[in-house]
């Protein structure tokens, strides 16, 4: 070291412990560090937008089917022979509206399928209807065109949702059938069939002999204005192809469809692992064909209550009970809690029992929140024989599992208020609540709401303890006030998300897309209250 | 506030010299921080309409003595204040003084300035507001006026009242400070190093600005400069370690201390 030359002013370049090899491969050894780290948590952060992109286009995906529902057009016989205008409440409206429909189709005569038929359009049918015309009853008299909304199944086949259709492919052969309705054969002009057949899991049996059971897709031949479900296939004389069917649809005549006029129509999902049968489908595409059938913005999801049919259940009674429910968490929780945090941090001496109480309340916001659940009904509902499934009670509960998030976000950004300020009120003889409520409060109110709105958010999108208190009720009214048994938002969407039905695995998605929106807009008012907060000073 | 006023003139005939009257009195006074004792008995006189500076090294007590005069040091959990200091011969620490009013006469600059973060205007008309000084808006917006041209900050101020206080410079936010501290008419006023901050124009201003207080006002200052002390004060007094070292005019305190500490530490020997 004292043979090192100075740097300064030195000609050639010094030796120092700053400039030797060791030092530069430390220096090296520093930048490598700081380009890892730096990777590392572009890294991170190009992860966790990934897991939110996937997230959310799931949820979206899923959810976009559930915004709107199909309606059938049905021309309804509303004269004085089917209803009564003196008397609304007697007429049978689910029969007029079955009625219309079945006479549709008039070949179809069993019991059984009359029943699939009547089956295609949902159960709420008269309700819908008999609203109508109370509002409307200029619609009595006559024959009226009235859409009515169809059941779920035959709504989530329409969607393509339950089941892969092929599109309808052009024959390249004749095709004869020996009758118009019933069991029938066919007769194919060339064996072609017979290999699809077999590619559409078609079971081999004795002679070359196919059958095509319920666990195979299903092959809908369309020609002579009717529809024939293929049961089996063999080959025939001289390299034709002989099919059983059962017709769905009759044929107009037993004339035989040449090459190009007949239409296979593949149904890739097989009938027994499917919700909607062959015939529905057919009857469906019929009416789709025919233009009756149109997509419509869901009102039904959007503005009304709970049901146990996917098609006629919506999500305005959950919206209005989380409504209900978070205002009186914030009425609650706000006050008591922006209290406490002042009192604490500004006025309460620093003693053991304030100790403890600090402690007491960082314990809280720790606590599981079914065990605030358990709180609730113990004291609120038993002990003070409170309404159950009420948004009052839902309300406390959650204000008493928000109440140390508000308390402990509160004091931080009180605490964050510089002293100077504090020093500067007292100092030209403010009392201690102007100091506080003047000065320290407004600057730290931007941080308060923020915990506030985070314990909001918070609270929304809890479950477990209104479960305890009886919120997870099936509730079909809306309701009208803090003490109407309601539900909520995550409890709706828990409750779906449990429900069987195909339908509503797209009203749980655009529930929680709803729930979503409204985080979103709870964010969006913090950000827009403590901007006008920050305005002032 | 009327009894007061008899007080002090009877004290002021008392004394019947050239030598102002007796504004604040610090007898014995101590002061604890928890275990650790800050202040050891010290007596202090503050005298009317005039500068009294408190000099010496950090950590010697001499912000702890002066926030005892307005009893800031209550906001401090464990400071414990004995002795007895008294404004016009009433203790400040008597359990019947209102310590808001007591502030309201004796009131303070800090070290840092520090405005609200509000408009200029509301920063200096928040302690006449809130002491019910001004009758109406008229009245308040005079109170505001006159002691934004007292602490001489109305001329660079008064387009843009309504502008946030803490967007002034550092020295026009400390003016700003003095400007507050005036607009609720103390009788004293406490600075606790008002220049730290601030660079020599910006200090320039505002010593001169306390040299014309000086007319209305009885001003204690706390200084780490003994320009400033020097140029400012008519009075000093040296702490050192918690003791007052000395006292005196502030002349004779420069030329000739008595005490030998202070002459190191004004001649920078230690501090």
């Amino acid at each position: 070291m004292t043979n090192a030359i100075s740097s300064f002013g030195a000609v050639g370049r010094p030796v120092s412990i700053h400039t030797d090899d060791a030092a530069k491969v430390r220096l090296k050894g520093r930048y490598r560090t700081e380009t890892w780290f730096k990777w590392l948590g572009a890294a991170a952060v190009a992860l966790a937008g990934l897991f939110l992109v996937l997230l959310l286009s799931t949820i979206v995906t899923q959810a976009i089917p559930a915004l709107r529902q199909n309606y059938l057009t049905l021309p309804i016989d509303l004269s004085a022979a089917k209803v009564d205008p003196a008397k609304l409440d007697a007429a049978n409206y689910d029969a007029i509206a079955q009625e219309a429909l079945t006479a549709k189709f008039p070949d179809v005569t069993s019991r059984q399928d009359k029943r699939l038929l009547r089956g295609l359009i949902s159960t709420g049918t008269g309700v819908f209807l008999r609203k109508d015309i109370a509002a409307d009853p200029g619609m009595l008299g006559g024959t009226v065109d009235y859409a009515v909304p169809l059941d779920d199944f035959a709504d989530l086949y329409l969607k393509g949702l339950l089941a892969d259709v092929g599109s309808d492919e052009a024959i390249s052969t004749s095709v004869t059938p020996s009758e118009t309705s019933g069991d029938i054969d066919l007769t194919f002009g060339d064996d072609a069939m017979l290999t699809l057949a077999r590619g559409h899991g078609a079971t081999e049996g004795e002679n070359g002999m196919l059958t095509l059971t319920s666990g195979a897709s299903s092959l809908l031949v369309a020609f002579n204005g009717g529809t024939v479900k293929l049961t089996a296939l063999s080959p025939g004389a001289s390299g034709t192809a002989v099919a059983k069917g059962t017709v769905i649809e009759a044929l107009d005549s037993t004339a035989p469809a040449a090459s190009g006029q007949a239409f296979l129509r593949v149904i890739d999902t097989p009938e027994a692992s499917r919700k909607i049968s062959d015939k529905m489908i057919v009857w469906l595409d019929t009416l789709k064909s025919a233009g009756l059938i149109e997509s419509r913005f869901n009102s039904i999801f959007f503005f009304t209550g709970a049901s146990r049919e996917p098609e006629l259940a919506g999500v305005w009674g959950a919206v209005v009970g989380s409504f209900l429910t978070m205002i009186v968490t914030l009425a609650i929780a706000f006050p008591i809690g922006v209290s406490a945090a002042i009192y604490l941090e500004e006025f309460a001496p620093k003693n053991r029992l304030t100790t403890i109480i600090e402690v007491n309340i960082n314990n809280l916001a720790a606590v599981p929140s079914i065990v605030f659940g358990l709180l609730g009904l113990a004291v609120f509902l038993n002990f003070f024989g409170m309404p159950r499934s009420a948004p009052v009670v839902g309300g406390m509960v959650l204000a008493l599992m928000t109440l140390p998030i508000i308390i402990i976000a509160s004091r931080a950004s009180l605490r964050a208020v510089p002293p100077s300020i504090r020093e500067a009120a007292l100092g030209i003889g403010a009392s201690k609540v102007q100091t506080v409520f003047h000065h320290v409060l407004p600057l730290a109110m931007p941080g308060i709401m923020t915990g506030t709105i985070l314990g909001m958010a918070h609270a929304l999108g809890e479950t477990a303890p209104l479960l305890m208190i009886g919120m997870v009720a099936f509730i079909v009214d809306i309701p009208g006030g803090f003490t109407d048994p309601a539900t909520i938002l995550p409890v709706q969407i828990f409750m779906w998300a449990d429900f069987p039905e195909a339908g509503f695995q797209q009203k749980t998605s655009a529930a929680i897309l709803i729930l979503l929106v409204f985080l979103v807009i709870m964010n969006a008012i913090a950000v827009i209250l403590r901007r006008r907060f920050e305005r002032r000073w | 506030m009327n009894i007061m006023t008899e007080a002090s003139v009877e004290q002021k005939l008392s004394s019947g010299t050239n030598e102002p009257s007796i504004k604040m009195k610090g007898e014995k006074v101590s002061v604890h921080y928890g275990e650790k004792r800050a202040l050891f008995d010290v007596d202090l006189d503050v005298r009317e309409n005039q500068v009294t500076a408190l000099i010496g090294p950090s950590g010697c007590g001499k912000s702890t003595f002066l926030r005892c005069l307005n009893r800031m040091n209550d906001t401090i959990d464990i400071a414990r204040v004995s002795g007895k200091i008294t404004l016009d011969g009433e203790d400040v620490y008597d359990p019947k003084i209102d310590v808001v009013e007591l502030r309201a006469r004796v009131g303070m600059v800090f070290q840092k300035p520090n405005p609200f973060p509000k408009s200029i205007y509301e920063n200096v008309a928040y302690g006449p507001r809130i002491h019910g000084l001004a009758r109406s808006k008229a009245e308040l917006d005079g109170i505001v006026e006159s002691s934004l041209k007292k602490a001489g900050l109305f001329n660079e101020v008064k387009d843009r009242l309504l502008e946030s206080g803490t967007g002034l410079s550092g020295g026009q936010q400390q003016r700003l400070c003095i400007a507050r501290a005036i607009a609720v008419s103390p009788e004293v006023i406490l600075m606790d190093e008002p220049c730290s901050a601030l660079d020599p124009i910006a200090t320039a201003r505002v010593e001169e600005l306390i040299d014309e207080l000086r007319q209305n006002y009885t001003i204690v200052i706390v200084t780490h400069s003994m320009q400033q002390a020097a140029r400012v004060s008519q009075r000093t007094a040296m702490f050192h370690l918690g003791y007052l070292v000395e006292e005196g005019a502030t002349d004779k305190m420069f030329t000739n201390p008595d005490d030998k500490r202070t002459q190191d530490y004004i001649t920078g020997r230690f501090g």
